[in-house]
């Protein structure tokens, strides 16, 4: 045991406040420095993330914007909790679909996931982003566990009826898992809440649009 | 305490990986071991970035251990360690995001973890740098092993298989490590969910009481029992 006699110093309150403050300093400028160094990096990382993330449920060659930096939050209170992000998919200024961020509860908690539509509202595809589902029960919505969540694709409000947007036990078109009935019914509900969703924000997004074009219209008229 | 001591090192590499093993001796982080333990990938990366921090708030307590007052040595070492954590976080974040995926929010646990403060305190602040370092790698060696250990027992009983996705954590070389111990497995939920994480890690502290027990009873029969002795 190393107990180094210490001088009488050290036992002033003044040395022990400046001791711990000036550890306190460093290792501010340590975290400062650090901060500094990854932050761009991280970024970068997230951006990337969200992209894979977007390309799996957008075919790449449906849209020419980045629909990351024209997402707009939206609150659904009626469908969503919490607000819905809707990153529009443009082929020059024509709308080509979108993608929505939606959080839904399942059974252990929150789930995120994201739904690439098209035009019309048609389901290019869903993931999960993120959930607290058993592991082994009910994480088979990861495409990486099962080939579940690709049964939304080609899903839409007007191929599917209200009843058939449901799992098999109530009645639906999705198949629930054994033993995990809340995890499937709960994401079904979700999907099928952002499609209504997306319907709700383009007849407001078309209106809007609708005025440019008569507007373009009645311009065209006019120089002829 | 001094380099002096040969059998100082052996000592301290037996308590770390054994006698005096964080988790299965001590009982400490267990919050961290019975939550990540699902697979056991999850528990090797969990325990090594336990192991990491360690050996980096070790090394610094040990170094300053001299110009730190009792008064406040808790403190000093608090914030020594949740900055280590912090940029251990953003570190690999930034240069090693694959991993980052898999570890993230268990990262930014570890400064939960009283074990790390637990040797920082009563260890590296009383000892010099090597030994410090050494304590570091033994405490460190000695929660990974117990961590793999219980999450191979909950992954081969919950999902039957072994280091399933330890590709994502070390990189491609290791896919050989992934194993399926029983094919198309359909077993029990239980050992996955937190209940099955107390009892593997129950059974794991059980084994460990009777080797314990059976190696005690050996020493103290052995002396007053040459024969037995010659034998072994």
């Amino acid at each position: 045991m190393t107990t180094i006699a210490s001088p009488k110093y050290r036992e002033r309150l003044a040395y022990q406040a400046m001791l711990l403050g000036g550890v306190c300093y460093l290792v501010s400028m340590l975290l400062i420095g650090g901060k500094l160094s990854t932050e761009q990096l991280i970024e970068q990382h997230i951006i990337n993330d969200q992209l894979m993330m977007l390309e799996q449920v957008l075919p790449a060659d449906s849209y020419n914007n980045n629909p990351l930096t024209e997402a707009t939050l939206i609150e659904f209170p009626e469908y969503f909790k919490e607000p819905v992000k809707i990153l529009p998919a443009k082929t020059g200024n024509q709308l080509s679909g979108a993608a929505l961020i939606a959080t839904t509860p399942g059974w252990g908690g929150d789930m995120q996931f994201i739904v690439g539509l098209d035009e019309l509202g048609t389901v290019q595809g869903v993931r999960v982003i993120s959930h607290k589902e058993t592991p082994g029960l009910a994480d088979k919505i990861e495409l990486s566990k099962d080939q579940w969540i690709l049964s939304f694709n080609g899903k839409s409000l007007g191929n599917t009826s209200k009843i058939q947007w449901a799992v098999e036990k109530d009645g639906g078109e999705f198949d629930q898992f054994t033993g995990a009935t809340i995890t499937p019914r709960a994401l079904v509900n979700g999907v099928y809440d952002t499609l209504q969703v997306y319907q709700t924000w383009r007849n407001q997004g078309t209106e809007t649009m609708g005025t440019l074009t008569t507007e373009t219209a009645t311009r065209g008229e006019s120089s002829q | 305490m001094s380099d002096s001591n040969p059998g100082q090192y052996s000592r301290i590499f037996r308590d770390g990986l054994w006698d005096n093993n964080v988790a299965i001796a001590q009982m400490l982080a267990l919050c961290p071991l019975l939550a990540v333990t699902t697979t056991a990938t999850n528990g090797l990366g969990m325990g090594i970035a336990s192991l990491l921090v360690l050996l980096i708030s070790n090394t610094v307590v040990s170094m300053i251990r001299g110009i730190i007052t009792p008064q406040i040595r808790i403190p000093v070492i608090i914030v020594l360690i949740a900055s280590v954590v912090t940029l251990v976080d953003m570190a690999i974040n930034a240069w090693l995001h694959p991993l980052y995926k898999v570890l993230g929010l268990f990262i930014a646990l570890i400064v939960t973890n009283c074990a790390i403060f637990g040797r920082a305190e009563s260890f590296a602040a009383k000892n010099p740098v090597l030994p410090s370092i050494a304590d570091a790698l033994a405490m460190g060696i000695g929660f990974t092993w117990v961590l793999v250990a219980v999450g191979a027992v909950r992954e081969i009983l919950g999902s039957g298989t072994l280091f399933a996705h330890a590709s994502l954590l070390l990189g491609q070389q290791f896919a050989w490590l992934e194993m399926t111990v029983i094919p198309n497995y359909t077993g029990p939920l239980l050992p996955l969910l937190p209940p099955g994480a107390f009892m593997a890690f129950g059974f794991i502290i059980a084994i460990k009481r009777l080797i314990d027990r059976k190696v005690a009873a050996l020493k103290n029969t052995a002396p007053s029992n040459p024969g037995l002795l010659q034998k072994t």
